[in-house]
């Protein structure tokens, strides 16, 4: 690999990575909501 | 809101580092700083993401020491989610420290002092949420897991100390010749930029894991 290669590959990882977990965050919040959402349905149903 | 603001901010500083490193750097090579130079795009993420996991790390050492004090869910909460953020960000240092390593010296890993009690802070914070993991009774396992964030602490120091010890692949702060204004503004830059990304991301995690604690104690009522 040369210079270039390196360094690419560098950036690579942590962008890859940030956008990886940042992916991973925003599936939780989705569920949390979808969850939040089923226990106001219940309440009202109650 | 403040965790936009957090994220908005870091990503534009992330773009002027990369400018940075780009652009100015490479024109500022003398005889000292030359191999400074030549790898100043890993250096520039690589320093700020190292500092970035061991603040993660100090924090999940004040925040366990303060839920072991206030007993309180809200300190367990700031400790599992920086404790997160720094096994990330310590993923980053041993990747990119990796990949300078392999770009430097011509490897990809050497078992010296600083890149060895590196691993060792990794694999301490994964066993940290393996511990939580497998205690089911959450006030047992917010006060197992402060106990655990203050001892795996121990390693941040010796990760640090390490950067003075001789005789090792990694180079020590000698090897930094920081000798231009404009190579410690970018380093600075950088580093400023992914602290405020870690500081959005941790008041996201925090607001999500209250928001998860407040439903799992809403279903457990309402199981009851």
């Amino acid at each position: 690999m040369d210079n270039a290669g390196y360094i690419v590959t560098a950036f690579g990882v942590v962008w890859i990575g940030l956008f990886i977990y940042l992916f991973v965050l925003v599936q939780r919040e989705k569920a949390l909501r979808k969850e939040i959402a089923a226990l106001k349905e219940d309440m009202k149903k109650a | 809101m403040r965790t936009r603001i957090f994220i908005i901010l870091s990503a534009i500083l992330l773009l002027v580092t990369i400018a940075m490193e780009m652009l100015l750097i490479p024109s500022l090579a003398s005889a000292q700083n030359k191999d400074l130079i030549q790898y100043s795009p890993v250096f520039y993420w690589h320093i700020p993401v190292a500092w970035v996991a061991l603040f993660a790390f100090l924090c999940v050492f004040i925040a366990s020491i303060a839920y072991l004090w206030k007993r309180t869910p809200f300190w367990d909460i700031v400790a599992t989610t920086s404790a997160e953020l720094g096994v990330v960000f310590t993923t980053f240092f041993l990747l990119t420290g990796s990949i300078w390593a392999k770009f430097a010296w011509g490897t990809w890993w050497a078992w010296d002092a600083r890149l060895t009690s590196s691993l060792v802070l990794w694999i301490i914070y994964i066993a940290y949420f393996l511990l939580r993991t497998y205690i089911s009774n959450p006030e047992q396992r917010a006060r197992f897991a402060a106990v655990f964030g203050i001892l795996g602490f121990v390693d941040v120091p010796i990760v640090i100390l390490t950067l003075f010890v001789s005789n090792q692949m990694h180079p020590g702060d000698a090897a930094f010749h920081l000798d231009k204004p404009q190579m410690i503004i970018t380093l600075v830059t950088g580093v400023v930029a992914f602290t405020l990304l870690y500081l959005g991301l941790l008041f996201f995690g925090i607001h999500l894991r209250e928001d998860a604690y407040e439903v799992s104690k809403l279903k457990e009522t309402d199981g009851g």
